[in-house]
């Protein structure tokens, strides 16, 4: 029977089947952090349990840190406490483990591809929702709950049904000035934030196979965005490329064995999806959001919607509600809209080909007045490349911040926070309401919009600027 | 975890789509190390001004909803971050039933480790239930995981579904690890064919 990546992953992990279709599936990679595991450790002790494979298993610290100097540590209590607790967890139990001053630290998504961790084919889980990062790998990568890093910590396995197949295809060529994120952008505002609801999303499609990694790492990452189980692209010489010589990728031998076995993985010619979508890459314009949700995006040529036109009483209740909440008005052009501070950074769009693709915008010119621009490298190893390719000297002489690895202002669990009522250009992943900082309003874009926004003071088509 | 058998409470309507899980507990208060303490912040942002003071509009802070058990809620409800934060908060404040049109999947998988029942129905049963939590305290919902009924004020029954193995968890409140391992020697017979070529992370 012809299968899809997906049906060929799941099927060669699950260990058993319980009555009702259950599986017990499992895990290849259990990626651990600060926020989402104190209580999982906790747990274990409690029951007199040991971590079941320590050599499945990595820990870094990404959500709670400051990204300033950080020499003399953490000077918030609480993040410290979260901090603290996750090293002893790891002592206790042996588990690998980078702390921030690591030039390996970084965040949990970015360093899991980035130093050969996440690879084809696995089976890859963390408490963290954008998990689904990893599937750009060609892996099976999912977030799970404390409850479920406490069963995999213990057990290896988890208990899951199959999730259902969705194809996303992405035909043609992608247009100058637009990227990863764009597409990705603009496949949440086609099927919406429950679009994907119960499905794994394989992408597919010419446009995404000639995306980099970083380009498929920042589509895989918001699939969870669309509702989607996790994200998929089936794995090519471009990430075997990409594997090739990483540190925890398999060397030599091994290696041939892995990328034959990989080659197998993609879905058969004859596979059936369960839902189809297909879009032309020509028709992507750079995307905006300009709502509180990631569904509630336009291209930069567009207007603010008018809650009046939407004939549904609960869906018009709660464009207003949007619309109210981001200060715009219906019909006011997107681009213009003055901006306040702009983030470049978080596991959506912190790689070195995205710190690239902002400085290329940022080079030679200057931050417009008033507008703060944080950037954020995703790990010490971007942060280091970026240095030696002279990306830090463009930023700063830009005006911009150059600053630590962390997931930093994306979520605002560290001191990068928006202050009630500012706008901000950020190139991260959700725009909830105060999700940045209560009372902060976010606009989702690429990092190319996310410099064009700092050097005009608004947000902009990115296209007038290259 | 506590067993999730038969629940008769007052339900509190909460009319809007997408709530999110930054919305349920906002990430500044996932700096706990504890799985308790938080339902005070449960909804912080809905449920209080920026002095900390009760926002007297939001539902939960309405004298007949203080104590409400249940939750009637727009489409998927608890999208967006994994955290388990928000089911542990709902459930500190009380909350042990949550029913919307659908809900987002990592969410909804939490709420069953924790002994919280979500239940999906149609948008138009919703919107029923959504106008008796409107009576308050006068209209109590009986949720019956058993026979998996949802009981209305006036005696009519709604019949919903649930995954089986979940629902003989939640009756019984049982750990999921200590099931899981009674499949030990499956899990270990599996990790002797994982291939020689897969690298583990043999230190750092």
């Amino acid at each position: 029977m012809s299968r899809t990546l997906f049906d060929k992953i799941w099927d060669a992990h699950v260990v058993d089947r319980l009555e009702d279709g259950t599986c017990v599936l499992y895990i290849d990679r259990h990626l651990v952090h600060e926020v989402t595991s104190p209580q999982a450790f906790e747990g274990l002790r409690l029951a007199g349990r040991p971590v079941r494979r320590t050599d499945a298993t990595i820990a870094v610290v990404d959500h709670n840190i400051p990204t300033e100097d950080r020499k003399n540590g953490i000077a918030e209590p609480e993040s410290r406490l979260q901090i603290e607790t996750l090293e002893q967890n790891v002592a206790a139990f042996g588990v690998p483990y980078f702390p921030y001053t690591d030039i390996r630290q970084g965040i949990v998504h970015v360093i899991g591809p980035e130093q050969g961790i996440s690879l084809p084919g696995m089976t890859i889980v963390c408490g963290d929702s954008h998990t689904s990062t990893h599937g750009a790998m060609g892996a099976l990568a999912f977030g799970i709950g404390t409850s479920e890093v406490e069963h995999v910590l213990a057990t290896q396995t988890l208990l899951q049904k199959p999730a259902k197949n969705m194809l996303v295809r992405v035909d043609g060529t992608l247009p100058p000035g637009c990227s990863g994120k764009d597409i990705v952008l603009a496949v949440i505002g086609k099927i919406g934030t429950a679009g994907g609801n119960g499905h794994v999303i394989e992408f597919a499609g010419d446009a995404i196979r000639a995306l980099d990694m970083a380009g498929r790492l920042s589509v895989c990452n918001m699939s969870i965005e669309a509702g989607a189980r996790a994200g998929l692209i089936a794995p090519d010489e471009t990430t075997f490329a990409y594997i090739k010589g990483r540190p925890y990728a398999p060397k030599g031998e091994a290696f041939d064995q892995a990328v034959a076995y990989w080659k197998t993985l993609p879905s058969d010619a004859d596979a059936v999806y369960d839902k189809t979508v297909i879009l032309n890459a020509a028709d992507i314009i750079p995307q905006v959001t300009w709502g509180t949700s990631p569904e509630a995006v336009l291209p930069i040529t567009g207007t603010v919607p008018d809650p009046a036109n939407e004939p549904d009483e609960a869906r018009r209740a709660q464009l207003q509600r949007m619309l109210t909440y981001m200060d715009l008005t219906p019909g006011q052009p997107l681009a213009g809209t003055k901006i306040d501070v702009v983030f470049i950074g978080s596991c959506t769009n912190s790689r070195i080909e995205d710190l690239r693709s902002a400085a290329a915008v940022a080079n030679g010119r200057h931050v417009a007045p008033g507008v703060r621009v944080l950037v954020v490298p995703g790990s010490g190893l971007v942060k280091a490349q970026a240095e030696q390719e002279g990306l830090d000297k463009i930023f700063l002489d830009a005006g911009f911040e150059w600053r630590e690895p962390g997931c930093s202002m994306c979520l605002g669990m560290n001191p990068d926070k928006l202050t009630p009522g500012q706008r901000c250009a950020s190139t991260s992943n959700r725009n909830f309401e105060g999700r940045q900082g209560p009372g902060g309003r976010t606009h989702l874009l690429s990092p190319a919009m996310a410099a064009a926004a700092a050097v005009t003071g608004a947000l902009t088509d990115v296209r007038e600027l290259v | 975890m506590d067993k999730f058998t038969l629940l008769t409470a007052v339900a509190a309507p909460l009319n809007l789509a997408n709530v999110d899980t930054d919305k349920i507990i906002p990430a500044r208060f996932l700096k706990t190390i504890k799985r308790t303490g938080l339902g005070k912040d449960l909804f912080s942002d809905l449920r209080y001004d920026e002095t900390g003071a009760e926002k007297p509009g939001f539902v939960l802070n309405q004298p007949k909803y203080r104590h409400a058990e249940i939750l009637v809620a727009g489409e998927n409800f608890g999208c967006g971050s994994s955290r388990e934060h928000a089911p542990w908060a709902l459930l500190d404040f009380g909350i042990r039933c949550v029913i919307a049109p659908s809900f987002a999947d990592i969410f909804h998988g939490n709420c069953f480790k924790n002994g919280i029942l979500p239940i999906a129905l149609p948008a138009e049963i919703c919107e029923h239930l959504m106008a008796d939590a409107a009576l308050g305290t006068n209209a109590r919902l009986t949720i019956d995981l058993e026979n998996q009924l949802v009981i209305r004020p006036d005696g009519s029954r709604i019949p919903f579904q649930v995954d089986a193995f979940r629902k003989h968890c939640l009756l019984n409140g049982l750990d999921d690890i200590a099931l899981t391992l009674e499949h030990a020697t499956a899990i270990t017979a599996y990790e002797a064919k994982i291939p020689t070529w897969q690298p583990t992370i043999d230190g750092v």
